[in-house]
Order: structure tokens, then sequence, then C-alpha cells
């Protein structure tokens, strides 16, 4: 570029400038489309539903009268999920990761394996749910507990996991492991008390996107036959449950019956966007502020 | 490498330099270090003495680091690497040991300073526990007469709970050291300790490794000849893999018995 050769094409250098202004206004529409809709959607369900939500709704036993219903049936279940889909998800991520990234050697078994979790990754939620379905809701008889939607969800983000702890694996600086091999640590002991604690901020972050994505899942639920609509309170991971999303969309389809459903729909969704909001800054939080460098 | 006819052998050197030898702590014999077909380290015949500082020299690339990090087999964290040939720490043929245990004795120091993201008490006490020291009062007396042999006790001691991150470059180093020197090992493995130091804080390591060496044998790697000369007894000057000339570093750096040391030492090449 430095030895122009023509003097420079005025017309051209004016077209150039051109282009230059139309991509920032392109790029700063496409950027601004993603702030007007999450403001529409912000405004509709908070008109809709937030004179509805209340503490008596949050606490409340579902109910087919929209102003006797409540969610904490259904906000347990998510509770009981979660109490399944962590430890499963975490113990199983981490241990894979670890495996992956410090044990296994670059081999074809790993590239095959490692290929496995990259397709698993893209294979659509509800492919999942009849994955579930089939193994722990009737092979395995569990029934349509929260054993088999935890087990099922926890398989649908395992792919997520796994990868992102592997990515924070890799970005533990080999030297604080040499610093530990070298003082005579055998290898567990390295990953045990060097390698995971540096990690672990990030191998987290990325566990909790993956969570908060299981939270909002409606589709596999609906194939393992979870109710929408359930009064009893789950008590425990064998009992029946439902969660949220679930019933948003029966309170959503069911409001051309009953109009006050779509306010009920509105007034759950704004605590399901609240949770998951929450969730995702916890995430950013534990990021940003245990970032290590060296 | 038509160069190397000035070569002689290191050994007939040091018979006459040395009266009585102290007792070998490195024996290797024909070893040979491949990383895949790089050919690292071509049959090197060395034999590295108790209580003294050796300084390993050459230009970049030579396998001084290579060298070095046979030693405590930390050179087998890379896949690619093959080893041949035979060492030996003390009497136990090395190559052969369980790495924890000759890790224990054989320390290391690295190029970069790398303290643990954890408190200075814990950095120090890493190693201890490691090995299987649990008592809190012992954990503390070991991690002050460590921090104390490295220079570094007076700097920290009212800081201990505070993240090594930070101290300076310097104190991270003697950090280091105070780590490694936290198991007792009867070696210490340098890898360009001061190279990514300040003149000040260079110079509190070399003095150190003066101080240290009445207790433990210290083998240091380093670019820097004047660092070689002030503070090493015995010099190894490798090239390309092998050793050119080793003996007592004043001989080395005063009457070389290869133009190719000659020319090293006196910065004509490197
Ligand atoms: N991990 C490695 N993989 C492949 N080649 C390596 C590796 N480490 C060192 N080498 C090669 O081995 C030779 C010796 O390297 P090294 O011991 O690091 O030299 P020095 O420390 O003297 O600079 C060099 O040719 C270098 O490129
Ligand atoms: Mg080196």
């Amino acid at each position: 570029m430095l030895h122009t050769r023509q003097s420079p094409n005025s017309s051209r250098i004016r077209f150039r400038l051109l282009a230059d202004r139309s991509a920032k206004i392109m790029f700063g529409a496409a950027a601004l489309f993603g702030i007007v809709i999450m403001g529409i959607l912000l405004v509709r369900i908070t008109s809709e539903g937030l004179s509805w939500l209340s503490l008596d709704f949050l606490t409340g036993r579902f109910s087919t009268t929209p102003e006797r219903a409540g969610i904490m049936g259904a906000v347990l279940g998510t509770f009981w999920l979660l109490a399944v889909v962590v430890p499963v998800t975490m113990l199983v991520g981490i241990g894979s990761a670890v495996y992956l990234e410090l044990y296994s050697k670059n081999g074809k078994i790993r590239t095959f394996i490692q290929t496995n979790i990259g397709n698993l990754a893209g294979v659509p939620s509800i492919v999942f749910g009849i994955l579930g379905l089939t193994v722990f809701v009737r092979a395995l008889g569990f029934g349509s507990v929260v054993l088999a939607g935890g087990l099922t969800l926890s398989l649908l983000i395992l792919p997520i996991v796994i990868v992102s702890a592997q990515e924070a694996l890799r970005s533990v600086p080999h030297q604080l492991g040499d610093a530990s091999y070298a003082l005579g640590a055998s290898k567990w002991q390295t990953i045990q008390s060097v390698i995971l604690p540096v990690a672990l901020p990030s191998i987290l972050t990325g566990a909790i996107l993956a969570l908060s994505r299981a939270i909002g899942e409606t589709a596999p639920l609906v194939v393992l036959g979870i109710p929408a609509l359930l009064i009893p309170f789950p008590g425990g991971i064998l009992d029946r449950f439902t969660v949220l999303p679930m019933q948003i969309y029966y309170w959503t389809l069911d409001a051309a019956l009953v109009a006050d459903y779509a306010h009920l729909a509105a007034a759950a969704s704004i605590v399901l966007l609240i949770s998951l909001f929450l969730l995702n800054g916890s995430a950013i939080y534990l990021r940003n502020k245990y970032t290590i460098k060296a | 490498m038509t160069t190397l006819t000035n070569y002689r052998p290191a050994t007939r050197l040091r018979v006459v330099a040395q009266t009585e030898a102290p007792a070998a702590i490195f024996t290797t014999e024909g070893l040979n270090v491949w990383y895949g077909d790089t050919h690292a380290l071509k049959n090197i015949d060395l034999t590295i003495y108790e209580n003294e500082v050796t300084a390993i020299i050459g230009p970049s690339g030579c396998g001084k680091s290579t060298y070095l990090k046979t030693l405590n087999r930390m050179v087998e964290t890379d896949p690619a690497v093959r080893i041949d040939g035979t060492a030996k720490f003390k009497e136990t043929d090395l190559l052969h040991a369980t790495v924890e245990r000759l890790r224990s004795e054989v320390g290391m120091v690295f190029q970069k300073p790398n303290p643990f993201p954890k408190s200075i008490y814990d950095n120090v006490a890493y190693g201890p526990k490691l090995h299987g020291i649990r008592k809190k009062a012992m954990l503390d007396d070991i991690v002050e007469s460590s921090l104390k042999k490295a220079a570094l006790w007076d700097e920290v001691k009212d800081r201990l709970s505070s993240s090594a991150f930070g101290l300076s470059g310097g104190q991270q180093q003697r950090l280091c050291i105070a780590r490694s020197l936290a198991i007792e090992p009867s070696v210490l493995l340098m890898d360009e300790p001061t190279s990514a130091l300040d003149p000040v804080s260079t110079n509190k390591v070399e003095e150190l490794i003066g101080e240290l060496k009445k207790d433990v044998s210290i083998v240091i790697v380093t670019h820097n000849m004047q660092q070689a000369a002030r503070i090493s007894d015995r010099t190894a000057f490798f090239l390309h893999g092998e050793v050119v000339e080793y003996g007592q570093t004043e001989a080395i750096f005063e009457r070389p018995s290869s133009h190719l040391t000659d020319d090293y030492v006196n910065g004509r090449f490197g």
C-alpha cells in the first residue's frame, strides 16, 4: 500500500468512505435490533404480568382458577431438577474434561471422543427428550419424575459443560503445573491442588451458562411426559414434577379458553427471566472476579 | 563439526586442576535426548559435584535446558521426548527412579518466576504438604526457615497470607527458591533464574546462591558470562547438543583449551 503506482482515484476513495459509513450504520442497526426486541419483550410481559406478580403467586399452588394460581410447585420442580443436574453435570463434565485434557494422549480415540462431543452439542434438544423417554422413563422405569428429567437435561448440557471446562483447563498456564511437578507432586496432586482451583471459576462460568439453558428447556420435558399442570409439590427426585417453562407453555396455549391465563404466563415469564438474568449475571461476575493473570 | 578439533577431554583438565575430587552428585554417560527427530543432547558424559555451583553455558538452543530438565526428568512432560544412555543421581539410576521421589531430592527454579496463585505461606507450604506434613506448627517452622534461607523473610513476614502475585518479580523468584528449599532437596537446578529480573534482584539471587551452596548443590544455566564467572565453581560449555569443554570455572574463562570456548566466553559468538 505504501508504493501506490497510480495517483489515488478520488471517486474510489469516496466510494470507500461511503461503504465505511454504511457498514457502521448496518452494524449499528443490527445491534439495535437485539435491544429493541428485548425492549418489546420486556414491556410486553411486564405490562401483562407485573400486576399479577405477588407473594401469593410465588408461593401458591397450581390452580385452574387464575386468581388462586401460584407457581411454587414449578419453582420446587426446578429446584429438584437442579439437585440432579448440578451434581451429575459437574462430576461427569469436569471428570471428562480432566480426562480429555490431562490424561488422554493425543490419539485416535481422543479425536473420536472429541468429535462426538462436538456433534452431541449440536443435536436438537427434542432428540435428547426421545433418548430420555426411551432410556430413563421406560427402560429404567423411572417414569416421568425429576430423576428422569434431570438426567435427560444433564445429557443435553453435558457437551457444553465438557467443552467449556476443557477450555478452562487448557488456559491454565503450564508453568503452574510444572512448578508442582518439579516439587515432586504426582499428576493427581497437581490437578487437584493447582490446576483445578485455577480453572474452577471459568469451569463454573461455563457450567452456570449451561444450567441456565437447562432451566429454560421445554421440548425434551414435553417428550418425557412431564405434566404442565400439577397440584402436589414435588418433595424429592423420585416425585412427579413440572417446571416454569412448561407451565408458561400451557397457560399460553389455554389463554384462548381463559383470558387471564395470558397474565399468569407473563407473570411466570418475569420470574423465569429474572432467574436467568441472575444466573448469567453470577457467571459474568465469577469470570471477572476470579480470572487469574500470570 | 570440523571446528571441534581443538576439543580435549574435560576429565584431563580436572585432574590437573583438582587434587581431591568432591563426591559426585550427578553422573551422566552417553546421555542422548531427542524431541521427536530433534537430537537435542548427544552423548553427554558429565560429572557434577556435590556442594558446588556448576554453571552450564552455551548459545541458545544448544541443549542447556534439556540437560537440566533431564536431571529431574521434567523433560518427560513432553510426550515426544526419548532418552537414552545412563544418568545417575548419587548412586541411583535416575532415569528409572520414581520421579516423585527424585524430584523431592532435586528441586528446580524456572526462568520466569512461577508462584502459585495462592498466598505466600501456601506457596512455601505446598511442597511439604505434598509430602505428607500436616502439622501447622511444623509447617510454620518450615515456611519461616525456607523464607529465611531464600533471604525473603524480612520482606514478607508481615504478609504471609497475602497473594504471592503482589510481590515484585525478584521477590517472586526468591519465593520460588524458598518453595523449592522447603522440601530440603540436596540439589537445586536453576534455569536462567535471573534472566527475567532487574540488576538489583539479580544481585540478590546471586548472593543467595553463594549462601545456599553450603547446603545444596546447585546447577545453574545462564546466558550471562559474568554471572557464570562470578558464582560458579565449575562450568560446562555446551554447543549444538554436545559438551565442548568442562572444568574449573577459572580455567574455562582464563585458559580455555578449545578455541570455541574461548570465542564464546569472550563474546565472539553466541
Ligand atoms: N519441547 C520441545 N520440542 C521440540 N524441540 C525442542 C523442545 N525443547 C527444546 N527443543 C529443541 O532442542 C534443542 C535444545 O533446546 P534447549 O535445551 O531448550 O536449549 P537451550 O536451553 O540451550 O536454549 C533446540 O534445538 C530446541 O529447538
Ligand atoms: Mg533454555
